[in-house]
Formats: structure tokens, sequence, C-alpha cells
């Protein structure tokens, strides 16, 4: 999984009918220290998160194993909302 | 599966229910001398490691079959605690 930031939502009209009542979100790559990096994502939201929290983004075919988005064409989901980054060092 | 060093964990009230009571291990990948390479991620982690540890982590829907009957939706999860390796 990565860290991201919440950075904007995604509004489609025509899309796959399985996606019908799903939000998506665009998400940004952050490092743990909250550094932007990596590439732009539009990712399903499955924890009810909003632009400029924190979340957990779950990629590839493990996104399907998030809540209610069996069977549906997506490889982003965010799966959590992220409270506090614990590095001792 | 590749080698990766423990830095960190995170702390995520809201979260897919399926998670609930998941360790999230930050991670960062590291080369055959030690040293960094690429970026860190979260991984989930089902031996128990804890910060400063040497792991091997596995990527991909592999890393939920730890958690097998239950699909829980993880991209990586540490396997294995390395108490030495060596390269030749």
């Amino acid at each position: 999984m990565i860290l991201a930031r919440v950075v904007g939502t995604v509004v489609a009209t025509r899309k796959d009918p399985r996606l019908v009542s799903n939000k998506l979100l665009v998400v940004r790559g952050i490092d743990p220290r909250g550094k932007a990096e990596g590439n732009y994502l539009v990712a399903v939201d499955t924890v009810d998160a909003g632009v400029g929290e924190t979340v957990l983004v779950v990629s590839g075919s493990s996104a399907r194993l998030a809540s209610g988005m069996k069977d549906c064409p997506v490889d982003a989901a965010i799966v959590g909302i992220i409270d506090t980054v614990d590095l001792p060092d | 599966m590749q080698l990766a060093r423990v830095i960190g964990d995170v702390v995520a009230t809201r979260k897919d229910d399926s998670l609930t009571g998941v360790t999230l291990l930050v991670l960062q990948p590291i080369a055959n001398d030690g040293s960094d390479v690429g970026r860190t991620l979260i991984a989930a982690d089902t031996v128990g490691a804890g910060v400063g540890e040497i792991v091997f982590f596995v990527r991909g829907k592999e890393a939920s079959f730890p958690f097998y009957p239950p699909e829980v939706p993880v991209d990586a999860g540490v396997v294995g605690i390395v108490d030495h390796w060596h390269v030749g």
C-alpha cells in the first residue's frame, strides 16, 4: 500500500455500470514525512475520505478486495484514513 | 519477495472493516548491502515484526493470503523476519 493525500474529486457520468454510486477521488502519493512523490491516481473511496486527508491506498487486484468492490473494474482503492505515521528515527 | 527495513508504523482509525487488528508497517526496501533502494511503502504485518528489523515482504494480491479465508484488501505484506543473509 502507499500513503497518499487526497487532492481532488472526479465526476464521470458515462462509466462502467459497476462503478455507479462509487466515489472517485484524485490522490497523490506522499512519503512518510508528507512530501509529495510519484504520480496522481484516481482511486475509488470506500471509507468516505475527503480532500486534504492522508489516506491508505491499495493497488492492483487487491483493490477489488475492499469493501463493496468485489468484481468491480478498479485497481486503486482508498481503504483507510491515516491518523498518524510514527517514524522513530 | 524483497528485503526491507521496518522504519515505522501507521495508525488509521477509520478503515476497511477487515483491516481491524492488522498492524501496518512503513517499509524501506533495501539492496544487498543494506542500503536504501526505492520508495517506502506500507505493508501489513503477519509475523510480529517491529521497527528496526530486516524483513522480507510480498507484493500483490498474495499479500492477503496469510489472512485467508478473510479477503483483506492489502497489496504488500511482511511474511518473514530475516535473521541474517549472505550474498556471495
